[in-house]
């Protein structure tokens, strides 16, 4: 057993209506915290958690986008993004707030397969 | 095999907790190990010992402490995801424990597979 893994979070919801991005950003913290490899998926949905300019004053609800630009100070810098899912969007990777590497399908899949932990929210 | 599960949903409302019970049986009966169970999310809601099903059917809350008990299952609720929703030590049905999202990472850490239940 290692005590040092490689652990994948795979988001795939829209921002807001649930509350599934808000608390993987949470854990995605914490496993930073202790010490893991970590990298984060954006995939269906969940490539909107990215996308810049968003404003939530209207929904009552806390904008936590500002997070994703904050991860890089917790050396969470492996951040990846499913071509698919941004092109059946009308998305473009400058549309997104962060730098991430966009990859397709197929790439997307072997890295899952290099994974210790995957975690889907 | 040595296993950590994370619940990510309510009972009730989504199958994902019954899965997962099941799941948990079956493994325990093949002879393997669940280390520890992790609710997270609306899974929070696995863990009041206020929930009354009707008769005629499950009691998924009694249905887990029974697994805590019998078997050994850590039972871990996440307290961010339970103080937003209303659940604290003074309502935890047995077994359960109120915790950090640290005991997920580390049932991540320790488990040979971490199995989510969810959406």
């Amino acid at each position: 057993m290692s005590d040092h893994k490689k652990f994948m979070f795979v988001n795939r919801k829209a921002p807001h209506g649930t509350i599934y991005a808000l608390e993987s950003l949470e854990v995605v913290l914490i496993t930073a915290a202790f010490d893991q490899d970590v990298s984060l998926v954006f995939v269906d949905d969940g490539v909107y958690q990215l996308k810049r300019g968003m404003q939530t004053k209207g929904i009552e609800t806390k904008n936590f986008s500002p997070t994703y630009r904050a991860l890089d100070g917790y050396d969470v810098e492996k951040l990846y993004v499913e071509r698919e899912s941004l092109e059946a969007r009308g998305l473009a990777e400058g549309d997104l707030l962060v730098d991430v590497e966009v990859l397709g399908r197929d790439e997307l899949s072997a890295l899952m397969e290099q994974q210790d932990v995957v975690l889907s929210f | 095999m040595k296993l950590g599960i994370l619940v990510n949903e309510g009972p009730y409302q989504h199958q994902a907790s019954d899965t997962a019970y099941l799941f948990c049986k079956a493994a325990i009966a093949r002879g393997h190990e669940v280390s520890r169970v992790f609710f997270y999310h609306d899974g929070v809601n696995n863990s009041t010992r206020l929930t009354e099903p009707p008769q005629d059917d499950r009691n998924v809350v009694q249905r887990w402490s029974r697994l805590a008990e019998e078997h050994g299952v850590d039972l871990v609720v996440c307290v961010a995801a339970a103080l937003r929703r209303g659940i604290k030590d003074e309502v935890l049905a047995p077994g359960f424990r109120i915790s950090g999202l640290g005991q997920l990472v580390e049932a991540g850490i320790e488990a040979d597979r971490l199995v989510t239940f969810g959406d």
